[in-house]
């Protein structure tokens, strides 16, 4: 009988495979500094999810982690102004790429920080563009893979992963990275329940673990009386209970997220006595409690 | 991807690569034992797949560089996005600075730095266009 694929050992010296072993063993040295990584992710744009994180983020830093955010987001870049770092110029040196710098320290990478202006799209360089679908989707893993293997991120406690809304990520970083959980983000609404549910179902099949979830706009806040009122008709406490995860946390809308958020600051650290920021303090303390504490060193 | 001699049965070994030209990279195996080769022509398309893995057909002579498909691919690049430290007692001529301004933004300070360095552990001080040339030979671009 003819020999067949799998009787034929090597790739008969076009180095294919040797290669992307060593960009993996490259992608798993740089990691091995990172003590926790944690995606953050939602099934539907929308719900405050790059928000959220970035507060994490700053009440971690404030308690003193060392605290590293990857904006995951190629096409729809938020982390860097999000976080103020907005125009800073990164520092290349033969270690990497040093991150760029934001409040308390956090060291951010983002895609905004190498595209040109505000109107530039996320387009790459190819002999054709036709049939670009068949090659996106690899050049942006691959993209994602060198943004965390090639910055110079050092000691870090925590890595967040800011994903882009939707879900096609989780599964490219899953296969990446041994990541240590997930956060899914929603908002009380039946069509964000909806996405939620296949988004967990997903993570499952990919051996993702999921933290639990967060609730997002769970009412608003009235700023001038400090009443909360009703903003989607859903709760997050059903949802949590059909998809199976704990609710983590219940985060009201508060108008001063958004003004925070346009200036690159904080709004947990800016108002932490707000229901708002206090929502935010509790669900940093529940995830410190899940990756550090609990038995939860892996 | 392998390939066999079908009167050999037996598994064909690398032996170049040329391209891309036109978006088609020439990719010859030959069979070790009666020495037929085959020559594989890659459409633009496919070009483009193997360069979004980040790896180069039959293999490289040192590690890739740091963000080396994002700096060569991203179409559209921020000017002084990134930053590189001064190499110490090398000097760029000006039309050495004129060929590095042709590369995209994101990937001159990297070629910088490496040629920079390139140069000052031969115990050159200057780098020229020729000794551009001569790095880039070797590195197999």
């Amino acid at each position: 009988m003819p020999k067949r694929y799998r009787d034929i050992v090597g790739d008969g010296g076009s180095n294919i495979l040797v290669q992307v072993e060593e960009i993996q063993a490259r992608l798993r040295a740089r990691m091995a500094r990172v003590r926790k990584k944690v995606a953050v992710t939602s099934g539907k744009g929308g719900v405050g999810k790059s928000v959220l994180t970035a507060n994490l983020a700053s009440i971690l830093a404030a308690d003193g982690r060392r605290v590293g955010v990857l904006d995951a987001d190629l096409n729809g870049p938020s982390m860097a102004k999000l976080l103020g770092v907005r125009g800073q110029h990164l520092h290349l040196s033969p270690v990497g790429v040093h991150p760029a710098e934001g409040p308390l320290g956090i060291r951010v990478r983002s895609m905004d920080l190498l595209l040109p202006e505000d109107r530039a799209p996320l387009t790459w360089e190819a002999p054709t563009q036709q049939d670009a679908f068949v090659w996106r989707g690899t050049m942006e893993a691959t993209a994602l893979r060198e943004l965390l293997a090639d910055t110079a991120w050092g000691d870090l406690d925590l890595l967040l992963l800011d994903l882009p809304p939707g879900a096609p990520t989780l599964p490219t970083l899953a296969g990446l990275l041994d990541l240590d959980g997930a956060l899914v983000v929603t908002i009380p609404s039946e069509v964000a329940g909806l996405v939620v549910s296949r988004l967990v179902e997903l993570a499952r099949t990919h051996g993702v673990r999921l933290l639990g979830l967060v609730e997002n706009m769970a009412g608003y806040l009235c700023v001038a009386c400090g009443t909360l009122g009703e903003l989607f008709p859903g709760d997050g406490e059903s949802l949590a209970e059909t998809s199976g995860l704990p609710l983590l946390a219940r985060i009201p809308f508060d108008p001063r997220i958004a003004w925070c958020a346009d200036r690159g600051r904080p709004y947990a650290l800016e108002h932490p006595e707000s229901p708002g920021g206090q929502a935010l303090r509790a669900l940093a303390a529940r995830l410190r409690a899940l990756l550090w504490e609990e038995g939860a060193e892996r | 991807m392998k390939f066999l001699c079908v009167g050999c049965d037996e598994p064909m070994r690398f032996h170049s690569v040329e391209g891309p030209e036109e978006g088609s990279v020439r990719v010859s195996f030959g069979c070790p034992r009666c020495g037929h080769r085959v020559a594989l022509l890659t459409n633009p398309v496919e070009t483009q797949l193997v360069r979004s893995l980040g790896v180069k057909i039959g293999g490289r002579e040192v590690p890739p560089e740091p963000l080396e498909v994002v700096r060569m691919s991203v179409a559209r690049q921020r000017e002084g996005a990134l930053e590189v430290e001064g190499e110490e007692g090398v000097v760029w001529v000006e039309a050495a600075e004129a060929r590095l301004q042709r590369l995209p933004p994101l990937a001159r300070p990297m070629a910088w730095m490496a040629i920079s360095r390139y140069a000052r552990e031969r115990g050159w001080t200057t780098v020229t266009p020729e000794l551009m040339g001569e790095y880039r030979a070797r590195m197999g671009f």
